[in-house]
C-alpha cells in the first residue's frame, strides 16, 4: 500500500530526514517509536503532504502512485489521514461544518453522493457514541479550547467517519487518561481491516498494549535504524534508548 | 458635462459653479432657513477646500483623482427607473427607496413615519429645524459641507416613544449615472424617541463601470432608553467614490449598535461619530471592510464620551486582497465629566496579499482619570497550519482560504441584524473574494 524509499527531506537548512525506508502492506499496523526529535512527526507531515518540508531525495509511493506529486487534500481524498500530534484550533469554523465539508469532498471525488445534514447528524451520532465523546464539542469551533484529550478523541472521530485506507496517528495515545485512552483504541481497533493500514508513532507500550502492531520501528536521527514485531516495544520500555548511542559509535568506528 | 482633467482649484470650483447653477432650483420650494444652511455650508466648503494628505484625517487617502473631476448633479427620478434587484429585496422588512437621493416611496405606519425631508420640512419646520445638521457639522468637513449645500430632499424617519418595530426598516439608496458622472448627495435623519426599539439597514447599491460621487449623511439621535441597531452596508459599483457620514446622539440609558460593512466602490471613506450624551449610554461599532483590486477604504470613527457610566465597544476587521488599501482611525474622546467610562477598540485585519496594505492608527483623548480605555490591533496572514490542517481532510486549498475567511468575518457578521442579513452577508463577501477581477490597473 505505501512504500517509502531512501527518503530525504528538510526544513529549510536542515536536513531532517535522512534515508527513510518503510513499507506498509494493507491490513498491517506498524509502529513507530524514537526519541524526542529523531523525525517522527516530521515523517508523517510529509507523507500527508505539508509543504514545510522539502523532498531532496527518494519517494513515496503509494498504492503504486508516486504520492509527492499529490497536494495534501488529493492525498486525503485518496484515503491517507493523519491525525495530528498537535491539532490546530480554528476559530469560527464548527467543528460539525468542517467535518461535514470534509466528508463530502472526499466522497465527492469517490464519486458518492454528498450526505445532507441529516444523514450526516446519523453518522456522526454513532462515531461519537463509539468513542464516547461528548457531543457537545461538535458544535464548538474545531479544536478551539478543547483540553488535550478533547483534541486527541476529536482527531480520531475524524477519522472513524473520514474511514481513510492510511492512516497515521501520531501520538495520539499523549497526554490522555485511562479511559481515554480506552476509547482512542477502541477507536482505532474499530477501525482496522484487511483493506486498512495504520501508522501509530507512539512512545510508550501502553498504547501497543491494546492496539497489538504488526511491526515496530524505531526511528532515530532521521533514519529507522531498526524493526522488529512488538517484542522490540517491549524492550524498549525496559531499555530506554540508550543503546542507539552505543551502536552510532561502534558505526563511527566501524567507518574510521 | 463629462470628466475634465483639471487643477484642484478648479475642481473645488466647479462645485461652486454647480451650486450657483442650480441654486434657483434649490431655493424653490423651501423655508428660508433651509436655503441659508445650503448657503452657509458652501461658504464653509469654498473656504476649506478639499482635504490633502497634509491632514492628519485625511493622511492616508488621496483625493487627487476625485477633487479633479467634475460632476454633474445626479438627476431627480421620473419614476420610470429601472432598478436592479438584489437579495436586499427578499428581507421581511419595511422598505423606502431613494433614488440619486429622492424618496421615491414614503410611509406611515403605527409608532413608525418616514416621510421625504422636504415634505417635512414644509409641514414641520421647526421639527426638521431643531435637528437637520446639528449632529453632523460641517464646520471642518468638505464632504458634509457639500451634502448640506446640496441637500435637496433627504428622508425623516420618526419612530414614536415607546414605538417597537417589529420589522425592521430598509433604506435603500440607488443610484442611476445615466451616462454621465453624477454626485448625489443623500440626507437621511433618523429621530427615535424615548424607549423606542427598532432595526435600521441603510444600503447604497450603484452600478458597475460607472464614474459617480456618493456623498451621504446619516444624523440619528436616541432619546432616553432607546435601542437601536443601525446597519450601514456599503455596495456601491466598483468606479463609485463613496463617503459615508453617520453621526448620532445618544441620550440617556440609550443602546446603539452601528455595523457598517464596506463592500463596493473604488475610493470609499465611512465616518462614524457617536457622541454618548446621557448617563449610563452603551455604544456598539461594529466594522467589516473587504477589499481587493485598487479598492481604498478609509474608516474614521469617533466615540466622544460626554456624560459619566457610559459604555462602547468597537470592533473593526479588515480583508484585504489583491493591491487594495484601507485605514482605520478611530478616536475616543473621554471628557472631564465622564468618569466610570469603559470604552474598548479593537481592529483586526486578515490579508489575502502580500500587495494590501493596512494603516491603522487609534486616537485616545482622555480628559478624565476614573476610566477604562483599551485598544489593540493585529495584522495578519490566513494560518498556514489551520489551512494545511483543513486540507489534510480533503477540503481544497481554495475552500480552505474561503472557510478560513469567512471565519474571520463572522466575528462581525454574527452580529449584524437582523439574522436574515447574514448568510448573505457571507455569501457577498465570498462573491467579491472570488471574483477573478482581483487586480484592475
Ligand atoms: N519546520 C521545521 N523547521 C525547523 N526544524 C524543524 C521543523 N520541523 C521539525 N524540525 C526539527 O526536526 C527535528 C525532528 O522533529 P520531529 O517533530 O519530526 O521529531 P519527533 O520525532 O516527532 O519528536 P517528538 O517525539 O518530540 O514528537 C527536530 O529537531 C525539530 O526541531
Ligand atoms: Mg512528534
Amino acid at each position: 500500500m505505501l512504500e517509502i524509499r531512501n527518503l530525504h527531506a528538510k526544513a529549510g537548512e536542515k536536513l531532517i530526514l535522512r534515508g527513510v525506508n518503510l513499507k506498509v502492506g494493507a491490513g498491517e499496523v506498524h509502529a513507530i517509536m524514537g526519541p524526542n526529535g529523531s523525525g517522527k512527526s516530521t515523517l508523517a507531515q510529509v507523507i500527508a503532504g505539508r509543504d514545510l518540508y522539502e523532498v531532496t531525495e527518494g519517494e513515496i509511493l503509494y498504492e503504486g502512485r508516486n504520492l509527492l506529486e499529490l497536494s495534501p487534500e488529493e492525498r486525503a481524498r485518496e484515503g491517507i489521514f493523519l491525525a495530528f500530534q498537535y491539532p490546530v484550533e480554528i476559530p469560527g469554523v464548527s467543528n460539525l461544518y468542517f467535518l461535514r465539508t470534509a466528508l463530502n469532498a472526499i466522497r465527492k471525488h469517490r464519486g458518492l453522493e454528498e450526505l445532507d445534514v441529516m444523514d450526516f447528524m446519523e453518522l456522526v451520532r454513532e462515531r461519537v457514541k463509539l468513542l464516547g465523546m461528548n457531543e457537545a464539542l461538535l458544535e464548538r469551533p474545531v479544536n478551539e479550547g478543547f483540553s488535550g484529550g478533547e483534541k486527541k478523541r476529536n482527531e480520531i472521530l475524524q477519522m472513524a467517519v473520514l474511514e481513510p485506507r492510511l492512516a497515521i496517528l501520531d501520538e495520539t495515545d499523549s497526554g490522555l487518561d485511562i479511559d481515554a485512552l480506552k476509547a482512542v483504541a477502541a477507536g482505532i481497533n474499530a477501525m482496522r481491516s484487511p483493506e486498512r493500514a495504520m501508522i501509530v508513532v507512539t512512545h510508550y507500550q501502553r498504547l501497543l498494549e491494546y492496539v497489538e502492531p504488526d511491526f515496530v520501528h524505531v526511528m532515530a536521527d532521521g533514519r529507522i535504524v531498526r524493526s522488529g514485531d512488538k517484542e522490540l516495544a517491549r524492550e524498549l520500555e525496559r531499555q530506554g534508548y540508550a543503546w542507539l548511542e552505543e551502536e552510532a559509535a561502534l558505526a563511527q568506528e566501524n567507518r574510521s | 458635462m463629462n470628466t475634465a482633467v483639471t487643477g484642484t482649484a478648479t475642481g473645488q470650483e466647479s462645485w461652486l459653479a454647480l451650486f450657483a447653477e442650480r441654486e434657483r432650483e434649490l431655493a424653490n420650494e423651501c423655508p428660508w432657513w433651509v436655503h441659508g444652511l445650503r448657503r452657509t455650508a458652501l461658504a464653509r466648503f469654498a473656504e476649506i477646500g478639499f482635504p490633502t494628505t497634509k491632514i492628519e484625517e485625511w493622511r492616508y487617502t488621496n483625493l487627487a483623482p476625485l477633487t479633479r473631476t467634475v460632476f454633474t448633479a445626479a438627476r431627480r427620478p421620473t419614476g420610470h427607473e429601472q432598478l436592479p434587484e438584489t437579495w436586499l429585496d427578499g428581507l421581511d422588512a419595511i422598505v423606502v427607496r431613494t433614488v440619486n437621493g429622492y424618496p421615491i416611496s414614503g410611509l406611515g405606519q403605527r409608532g413608525l413615519a418616514i416621510r421625504s425631508l422636504r415634505q417635512a420640512w414644509q409641514e414641520q419646520p421647526e421639527l426638521v429645524q431643531n435637528h437637520l445638521a446639528r449632529y453632523a457639522s460641517f464646520d471642518r468637513h468638505a464632504f458634509v459641507a457639500l451634502n448640506t449645500a446640496f441637500c435637496e430632499d433627504g428622508l425623516l424617519v420618526e419612530i414614536a416613544p415607546g414605538a417597537v418595530l417589529d420589522k425592521p426598516v430598509l433604506l435603500l439608496h440607488h443610484l442611476t449615472p445615466g451616462g454621465e458622472t453624477v454626485a448625489s448627495h443623500p440626507r437621511v435623519l433618523v429621530l427615535a424617541g424615548a424607549n423606542s426599539q427598532a432595526n435600521i439597514v441603510e444600503a447604497w447599491l450603484g452600478p458597475d463601470s460607472a464614474v459617480y460621487l456618493r456623498n451621504s449623511v446619516t444624523e440619528l439621535v436616541t432619546g432616553e432608553g432607546a435601542v437601536l441597531e443601525y446597519v450601514r452596508l456599503e455596495m456601491e459599483g466598483d468606479q463609485a467614490y463613496h463617503f459615508g457620514a453617520f453621526h448620532a446622539r445618544q441620550g440617556r440609558s440609550s443602546t446603539l449598535a452601528v455595523h457598517t460593512i464596506l463592500l463596493g466602490g473604488n475610493l470609499v471613506r465611512s465616518e462614524v461619530g457617536v457622541v454618548l450624551d446621557g448617563e449610563g449610554a452603551s455604544a456598539t461599532l461594529n466594522g467589516l471592510y473587504v477589499g481587493k483590486g485598487r479598492q481604498h477604504m478609509d474608516n474614521y470613527t469617533t466615540l466622544d464620551h460626554a456624560r459619566p457610566h457610559a459604555t462602547s465597544l468597537e470592533l473593526y476587521k479588515g480583508i484585504l486582497d489583491g493591491h487594495s488599501e484601507a485605514v482605520f482611525h478611530g478616536r475616543i474622546i473621554v471628557r472631564p465629566e465622564a468618569q466610570k467610562t469603559d470604552a474598548i477598540q479593537r481592529n483586526k485585519n486578515l490579508l489575502l496579499s502580500r500587495d494590501a496594505v493596512i494603516n491603522t492608527k487609534p486616537q485616545l483623548e482622555i480628559y478624565a482619570d476614573d476610566v477604562r480605555c483599551t485598544h489593540g490591533a493585529t495584522v495578519g496572514q490566513v494560518d498556514a497550519d489551520a489551512v494545511f490542517y483543513l486540507r489534510s481532510r480533503g477540503i481544497g486549498h481554495q475552500e480552505a482560504r474561503r472557510l478560513l475567511t469567512l471565519a474571520f468575518a463572522q466575528e462581525i457578521t454574527d452580529r449584524v441584524q437582523p439574522p436574515a442579513l447574514r448568510e448573505h452577508l457571507a455569501e457577498e463577501l465570498l462573491k467579491r473574494l472570488d471574483d477573478p477581477v482581483g487586480v484592475t490597473p
